[in-house]
């Protein structure tokens, strides 16, 4: 994968049909790296040569039809998606990436209408519950961030064997809480099962969360909390 | 040969648009519905004519994009 030892890890944005947080990530990604990500249409077969980390970033994309990122899961750039994460590559899929990635069976579970039927858009607080991957490293587990969430789908939901495998083995990345970091009750916003917000693979290369990091790397818009996992990002090998 | 797929949510899957619907019914004054789960209908027109293919084209359809089977179930109907 990459060649030079130093040289910031190289990213790509996957835009989809219906894509509307591509240039978020992007600029949250060039500020912690130096270096702007490239853009891959969802039509494209390949990857940049050399690419280390795929976004696929927030959005409805297909406009949310049949069921949201089922379409983007099918698209022809997803096969290249799938050989890079079965590579060990990395690869962050943010609230509507996050439901793509679900549908494309590279994370597990699906993200359903949210309990109370309402699209959420506001801050909500996270639990860092691993502070071991490469995507967030920057965090200390227990510890309390402040982000954005902005979906209607966003019900996370697994069956009870998946659910207790992904307890078991520390695979959920971030939970719901409320500002003291204390979980359940109103502090879950969309029903989600033990208010899960986001989730790894087995490998821990893959990530898929509800919330948007990318969107509080700068103070001008309330918050900083998302930088910590671009920084990760852009220090990963 | 045209075929209608049927998808709908397992039991025991929270269907809050049902709730929404369920609880609209009740406001409009239609009385006894004690419940409403919403599903999807799809109307396939099939480009083969061997049953067996049909269904197996059918089965490949549902599973690989119409229904999303760890949350939904499908039910396939065919002349």
């Amino acid at each position: 994968m990459r060649s030079t030892v130093n040289s910031p890890p190289r990213a790509a944005v996957v835009v989809f049909p219906g894509s509307n947080r591509e240039g978020d990530v992007a600029r949250a990604l060039r500020q912690a790296s130096g270096v702007p990500p490239a853009i891959v249409w969802h039509d494209d077969r390949a990857l940049p040569e050399g690419t280390d980390l795929v976004v696929l970033p927030g959005g409805f994309s297909y406009g949310d039809y049949l069921r949201c990122g089922a379409i983007a899961a099918r698209a022809r750039i997803m096969d290249a998606v799938s050989a890079h994460a079965a590579r060990g590559g990395l690869v962050l899929g943010i609230c509507n990436g996050f439901q793509i990635l679900c549908e494309a069976g590279l994370l597990p579970g699906v993200l359903m209408r949210n309990a109370g039927r309402r699209f959420l858009c506001r801050m909500q607080h996270l639990r860092v519950e691993n502070d071991a991957t490469p995507f967030s490293r920057g965090y200390s587990r227990g510890q309390v961030i402040k982000v954005a969430i902005a979906h209607g789908e966003g019900n996370y939901t697994i069956d009870a064997e998946g659910l207790a495998a992904l307890e078991r083995s520390g695979r959920v990345a971030f939970r719901y809480c409320d500002a003291a970091g204390a979980v359940g009750g109103r502090a879950n916003p969309n029903g989600s099962v033990n208010e899960i917000a986001g989730v790894y693979n087995e490998a821990f290369n893959v990530l898929g969360l509800m919330p948007h990091p990318e969107n509080l790397v700068d103070p001008l818009v309330g918050g900083i909390d998302g930088r910590a996992m671009f920084r990760a990002l852009a220090a990963a090998s | 040969m045209k075929a209608r797929v049927i998808v709908t949510l397992k039991s025991g899957v929270l269907d809050p648009q049902g709730k929404a619907i369920e609880g609209a019914l009740r406001s409009l004054g239609v009385r006894g519905i004690a419940s409403v789960r919403q599903g999807k209908v799809f109307d396939l027109e099939i480009d083969a004519e061997d049953r067996h293919e049909v269904d197996r084209k059918l089965a490949e359809a549902c599973e690989k994009l119409l229904a999303n089977t760890i949350v939904e179930d499908y039910a396939i109907d065919r002349e």
